[in-house]
């Protein structure tokens, strides 16, 4: 799972990251009161950030014309101006597609004068299943271009999980960044509590890019982080009850949210063969034979291993709600599933749904024969493959009449 | 010969009266596996089918059967705590069967272990293994996990996965073309494992009655790479494989928690280069696995 900036900017602050002065705003009235908040407290630029998951906001344009997703103001009235143009409005980016995503809430945050911008990330890595924190003087880029041209420039610290980060691997990273006194400090602190919210908040990963040395309106140097992103690891949320509460529904696509109910695992494509398949490996594999055959994946759907019959008739509603699906492909492998089982929910799911569109299926697996025959006497049209290949072959070869 | 289990290796069941534990254990039973003990907390003393006794700690079964090998068939919540028990016990096998373990509970489950030589963790979220017998349908052999074991032959191809129908896949077109299999070894989906490709692998090469292997992987990571750069190096049979999620929209998890192409890293065109790079048959779609191998031996 996902979350916002400001989401993760709160987790981190709660375990002692300094992040800039700022708070999470939903009308343009709240903003207007957070910006004067800031100028009252001294600061001179307040920065007004878009709240969605999807990355390239800064060089983002919104729908209706204004353009910059992250956007730098001097006024009050600057700030209710651009807030404005932000709430309530869909913000398109290089990551969300044609589509763009509604901003329903924008961050406003202090913007102190930077003075030099760092990475830092904590991971998990998984060929020698630790911890791994991974920091770099070059930040604000992208870090894959960094690590593919300068892997010298990353600096990598491993933590031993039996006893946690300790100070000295914190002061290796400080000062393998080249930061000296005050800032020195502020990083070995900052370090620590991004560590410590990866492991107490069971993170996948939590990067701070960039890092920064700031000037404070004392006109002191202080090393804050100023962009934060975190991802959770979906199989420990149920022990995190305050994240689970961070979902934002409206990130993530109707269809997968569906799906997510019937306990069926779907992700949308952009092709238009549907498939649905028992088991993520099995219908990775589909995906990728249909396209060796010349067609396009519409999705993802794994059924999972024991498929019933109400989850198959989900399925096969998620599936032809895409308009772009042209045709079917149900490849299943019933290993101790009964195949005569899924036969007979197909059938029911193809009457309950009126599927008009081609419909190719396979069957392997345990009673296999009375499963086809199912299919076969069911008066419905539909085209049997005896094996994956020949199954492939046959679904591509509906849409391409 | 086989790897890691035998015919006659003596399986506990860690979860054996919840309903998924339950049903696969009465199925290794029907396979003829030699399943000699459960372990639920609570309901020692008690009996499973009316004949495999129920013990309240894998210790106390362990003492009482002999069993060697385990199940592990726990609800994620509790399930590295259920593999640790099983490494306290001095088991030579644990099989976490358990999908939804967190990251971080396994990471302390890896530390945990160490060094450990004694047991070998297989999974989580994993089918299992499956050592073939001799009965028909395969039947008395030995089944840990979930794997369908009437689709398997006894033979000498080893397979190795990180994904269990596709596994099946494999093995059923094998024993639909009359080849039998030694031992196949589901490693589980899950970013941080027990076993790898590369263990699976070297035990593959070391077995006598193992002449061919079929490695099956998936994107994320860097296991199947470092599997073929070691059979590059050492490799004595020869080895066919497939990696799944070639159309996968990198940084999305397909199903599988370790399936995700990141940051550039654990793309299938990568791993399929390095497959190629070591003189590993790359299957072109995964209904041609069984062939690519046999057509190199």
């Amino acid at each position: 799972m996902n979350i916002h900036e400001y989401q993760a900017k709160q987790l981190l602050a709660q375990y002692g990251v300094a992040v800039p002065q700022g708070q999470p705003c939903k009308t343009v009235a709240e903003a207007k009161a957070a910006t004067e908040q800031l100028f009252n407290a001294g600061h001179k630029l307040a920065v007004i950030k878009s709240q969605i998951h999807a990355g390239g906001r800064g060089k983002g344009t919104f729908k209706h014309g204004f353009k910059g997703g992250v956007k730098l103001v001097k006024s009050v009235e600057e700030a209710v101006n651009v807030a404005d143009n932000m709430l309530g409005k869909v913000l398109v980016t290089k990551q969300t597609g044609e589509e763009g995503r509604l901003v329903s809430t924008i961050l406003v945050a202090s913007a102190e004068t930077i003075k030099k911008e760092f990475y830092l990330a904590v991971l998990l890595d998984r060929a020698n299943s630790r911890p791994l924190i991974m920091a770099s003087t070059e930040g604000g880029v992208d870090i894959e271009e960094v690590a593919e041209h300068t892997p010298e420039k990353i600096l990598k610290e491993w933590i031993d999980p039996a006893v946690g980060i300790q100070p000295y691997q914190a002061r290796k990273i400080a000062s393998g960044l080249g930061l000296k006194g005050d800032v020195f400090n502020g990083a070995v602190k900052l370090i620590m509590g991004v560590y410590k919210t990866w492991w107490e908040c069971d993170a996948a990963m939590v990067e701070i890019n960039p890092l920064c040395i700031v000037e404070t309106p004392e006109g002191k140097e202080a090393i804050v982080a100023v962009d934060a992103k975190i991802s959770l690891d979906d199989n420990a949320l149920y022990r995190h009850k305050n994240i689970q509460e961070m979902r934002d529904l409206a990130e993530e696509s109707p269809l997968e949210i569906e799906a997510s109910k019937f306990a069926l695992n779907y992700i949308k494509l952009d092709g238009s063969i549907a498939c649905l398949v028992n088991g993520a490996g099995l219908a990775m594999s589909t995906m990728d034979i249909i396209q060796h055959y010349g067609g396009m994946p519409a999705n993802f759907l794994d059924v999972g291993g024991g498929a019933t019959k109400d989850q198959v008739t989900a399925a096969f509603k998620i599936i032809l709600s895409d308009p772009s699906v042209k045709a079917i492909f149900v490849n299943i492998f019933g290993g101790i599933m009964d195949c005569n089982v899924i036969a007979t929910g197909i059938v029911a799911a193809v009457k309950e749904t009126g599927l008009t569109l081609p419909l190719v299926v396979r069957l392997e697996g345990n009673n296999v024969a009375a499963g086809k025959k199912t299919l076969a006497e069911s008066g419905l049209t539909i085209i049997s493959g005896d094996t994956m290949a020949d199954a492939a072959q046959k679904v591509v070869k509906t849409i391409a009449k | 010969m086989s790897i890691i289990v035998k015919p006659d290796t003596k399986v506990l069941i860690q979860g054996i009266t919840g309903s998924f534990g339950a049903r696969h254990a009465q199925l290794s039973l029907a396979y003829g596996t030699n399943v000699v003990a459960g372990v639920t907390p609570g309901k020692g003393g008690q009996l499973f089918e009316g004949k495999v006794p129920i013990f309240d700690t894998v210790a106390e079964a362990v003492k009482a059967t002999g069993a060697t090998a385990s199940a592990v068939f726990v609800p994620p919540p509790f399930a590295a705590d259920a593999i640790l028990e099983g490494v306290d016990a001095g088991l030579e096998l644990v099989v976490a069967i358990t999908e939804g373990i967190p990251v971080r509970d396994m990471v302390a489950v890896k530390r945990a272990m160490g060094e450990n030589n004694k047991t070998r963790l297989i999974g989580p979220n994993c089918p299992g293994i499956v050592t073939p017998g001799e009965g028909p349908e395969s039947k008395g052999g030995c089944r840990i996990g979930i794997a369908p074991g009437y689709i398997h032959k006894k033979g000498n191809i080893g397979v190795v996965s990180r994904s269990g129908t596709l596994t099946y896949e494999a093995v059923w077109q094998l024993t639909s073309r009359g080849v039998g299999q030694s031992t196949c070894v589901g490693i589980g989906g899950d970013p941080v494992n027990g076993t790898s490709h590369l263990d699976v692998i070297k035990l593959f090469m070391a077995d006598p009655e193992t002449h061919g292997i079929i490695m099956i992987g998936e994107i994320g990571g860097s296991a199947e790479e470092e599997a073929a750069a070691w059979i590059k190096q050492y490799g004595t049979k020869p080895v066919a494989g497939f990696i799944a999620g070639s159309t996968a929209p990198p940084g999305r998890r397909m199903g599988h928690a370790g399936a995700i192409v990141s940051g550039g890293k654990g793309t299938a065109a990568a791993k399929f280069e390095a497959f190629r790079e070591a003189g590993i048959g790359v299957a072109a779609t995964p209904s041609e696995m069984a062939d690519t191998l046999l057509k190199m031996m």
